[in-house]
């Protein structure tokens, strides 16, 4: 699909928006907003029909996201999107499984169900949104959030090395990972149709503004402060290695699409085990 | 003790109390509406005020667990949590109390989902109940700087060695700004000797934590750790005097306001005590014999107290604000059995309320007693009351 062939189509994202639970309770300048919208554009995009997309989500800012979508939606528990949308999609393999949640609920609390999903590779769409923090509770210190970086819990900086998610993603046996900031909306877009019209596991990392909390701490303080951040660092580069994808303080944030393999689905190994299986031998 | 008077945030007291602790590893995860205090120790050690780790955790489960390590080797661990974190560490909970590691925490008790709510209520330390910690309620922010300095040494006592949850109501205390008086650094030292596990894991003396037991003697353990719960209440009763003599404000596993001469005793746990307080002296003045009693120590129950307090009155009341799903509200039910044995026992009417955040004002509170004892007088005082609630 061309560029041009999204932003030319006139669409209505409004369909898909639980519009009485609008105003919607992220900050001014956050990053989960947009996101969302280019979501609910990509489910449009991509064709797929709303009765069979489920989103899940988990807990904090981007855990809102099941709540806001005229879609069947999931809130689940802190860190638990992934076994939640595990269990949707082996029970109900027709519908289009997405996670939608942040990196505190996917990296920290649900870190071990984000490997292990990508080891399935269980046909499922991941939408992280990468904020660096946790941004509900007060932005404190994560497993995303790159060392030096200034939060609640590091006021002097952060001392903990980061992971680098599309190189977990890659090592854990994902299918697609791919990466955009906030400044890439049409990267973003076409990227989130790409990943729901693929099988297997789909991995898409989004570094996200967080300017009430994170940002405030770390010389970003206005959502265009971090655009500006990421005209300045993002380059996008397909195909880069995991050991290019680290994301640092001031380094470069390396963008684009990194991984995208075919490879048999957990669906499909259950196929062929069950072929496998032998008649019971009547007496 | 200090004389200065000092406006401080609950959360940033217990932080306080915690760091003349002089805690050696704090492990937490961020939750709701705990966060303050463990910012407020990040903060501490960051600046060098604090000789301690500070470990920022990847989940609840592992706050526990490291807080248990560090416990382990000789280390004073302090986390802090509430409601989905404080039932995400369960498991890791109950094996605090049996392995005798004297982990203190704080819990700003927090409703459980669902629906998802991050407002006070007893939900979450309810559930807590049996997993063999020693569970202290604090209604304010004096009394949770008070009841954190208490619990480190009760809990590191070596004929106690349990871990003890300090509870106090989340937002409604944790977010309160309060005048409060501290301790000064020499006073907690005197007050608080260094922790020593007797048992401590050591290179040189080897011993094994977590050891399997076979049905020939699991009973054994377990009753081992109910015994030591049971009797670490005359720790528990000897530090808090102990505390009172060097801070001036004493405390009791059951106190009572205003009861002596009531015929009715309403009992409360936590900070909307204090809204009961209000009430009771309102409906006094207007002659009215009404009383309260309030449960300050939770685990080990402390039968022998609320028979003393409740045995007199005609009429007990008692407030959860937590809802046992299906059964009798928690406090309530523990009430009952322990006024059982008694020839001539008070009516008990059990009330569910204020949960999920909800108030209970001073009005409401009268409210509240008077629909319990016009249950008592038209004889239906069997069943749960949910006060307030809209149907």
């Amino acid at each position: 699909m061309q560029i041009d062939d999204v932003t030319s189509y006139e669409r209505s994202i409004a369909k898909y928006l639980r519009q009485d639970r609008l105003p919607h309770i992220w900050c001014a300048g956050c990053g989960i907003g947009p996101v969302l919208n280019c979501f609910l554009r990509a489910i449009d995009s991509a064709e797929l029909n709303p009765d069979l997309v489920s989103v899940v989500s988990g807990i904090g800012c981007s855990g809102r996201v099941a709540g806001y979508v005229k879609l069947d939606s999931f809130h689940t528990t802190h860190g638990r999107a992934i076994p939640f949308a595990t269990g949707l999609k082996l029970a109900n393999p027709q519908l289009k499984t997405v996670v939608f949640s942040g990196d505190g609920d996917l990296v920290a609390i649900g870190g071990n169900h984000l490997i292990h999903a990508a080891r399935r590779n269980i046909d499922m769409t991941v939408i992280c949104i990468n904020n660096f923090t946790y941004g509900m509770t007060g932005g404190q210190v994560g497993p995303t959030a790159p060392l030096d970086v200034r939060t609640a819990t590091t006021p002097y900086g952060n001392f903990e090395p980061p992971f680098n998610l599309p190189w977990l993603l890659h090592a854990s046996g994902a299918s697609y990972i791919a990466r955009w900031t906030v400044l890439h909306l049409h990267q973003l877009e076409l990227t989130i149709v790409e990943a729901l019209r693929r099988p297997g596991f789909s991995f898409i990392e989004v570094i996200s503004p967080c300017p009430a909390i994170y940002g405030r701490m770390n010389k970003e303080p206005e959502g265009l402060d971090s655009l500006r951040n990421y005209i300045k660092r993002s380059v996008i580069k397909h195909g880069a290695g995991p050991r290019e994808t680290a994301i640092d303080h001031k380094g470069p944030i390396v963008v684009g699409k990194f991984l995208d393999i075919d490879q048999p689905t957990l669906q499909d190994h259950l196929i062929g085990v069950a072929a496998k299986a032998k008649k019971p031998v009547k007496k | 003790m200090t004389a200065k008077r000092i406006g401080i945030e609950s959360s940033l007291a217990v932080a306080e109390a915690v760091r003349l602790a002089n805690v050696d590893v704090i492990a937490a995860y961020p939750i709701t509406p705990q966060t303050h205090i463990v910012e407020g120790l990040a903060e501490m050690v960051a600046n060098g005020h604090l000789d301690a780790e500070y470990i920022p955790v990847e989940s609840e489960h592992s706050a526990m667990s490291s807080c248990l390590g560090a416990s382990a080797v000789g280390a004073r661990a302090f986390t802090a949590t509430a409601s989905q974190g404080l039932i995400l560490m369960h498991e890791v909970l109950l094996v605090a109390a049996s392995l005798r590691l004297p982990v203190v925490m704080a819990v700003t008790n927090r409703a459980l989902s669902g629906p998802l709510n991050i407002w006070g209520d007893h939900s979450d330390v309810m559930i807590a109940r049996d997993a063999g910690w020693i569970q202290i309620f604090a209604e304010n922010g004096q009394q949770a700087f008070d009841q954190t300095l208490c619990a480190f040494r009760i809990a590191e006592h070596q004929d106690v060695l349990l871990p003890v949850i300090i509870n106090f109501d989340g937002f409604h205390v944790s977010h309160v700004i309060e005048p409060m008086h501290f301790l000064d650094q020499k006073t907690v030292d005197e007050f608080l000797p260094p922790y020593r596990h007797p048992h401590a894991l050591d290179p040189d003396k080897p011993v094994t934590m977590g050891g399997f037991a076979m049905p020939n003697m699991y009973t054994e353990g377990r009753k081992s750790l109910d015994t030591a719960l049971r009797e670490s209440k005359k720790v528990i009763l000897d530090t808090w005097k102990q505390f009172g003599d060097i801070a001036g404000r004493y405390y009791k596993p059951v106190e009572k306001y205003q009861a002596e001469n009531a015929d009715t005793l309403l009992v409360t746990v936590g900070s909307y005590s204090e809204n009961a307080m209000d009430a009771v002296d309102k409906m006094q003045a207007e002659g009215k014999k009404v009383g309260l009693v309030r449960v300050r120590l939770w685990r080990p129950f402390p039968y022998k107290e609320i028979i003393e307090a409740l045995s007199g009155a005609t009429n007990v009341i008692v407030l959860d604000r937590a809802i046992s799903l299906g059964g009798p509200a928690p406090v309530c039910s523990e009430i009952r059995a322990a006024l059982y044995s008694l020839k001539d026992r008070p009516q008990v009417v059990s009330i569910v309320g204020g949960l999920g955040g909800r108030d209970i004002s001073p009005a409401n509170f009268e409210k509240l007693i008077a629909t319990a004892l016009d249950k008592i007088k038209t004889g239906d005082a069997a069943e749960t009351i949910m006060f307030g609630v809209r149907e």
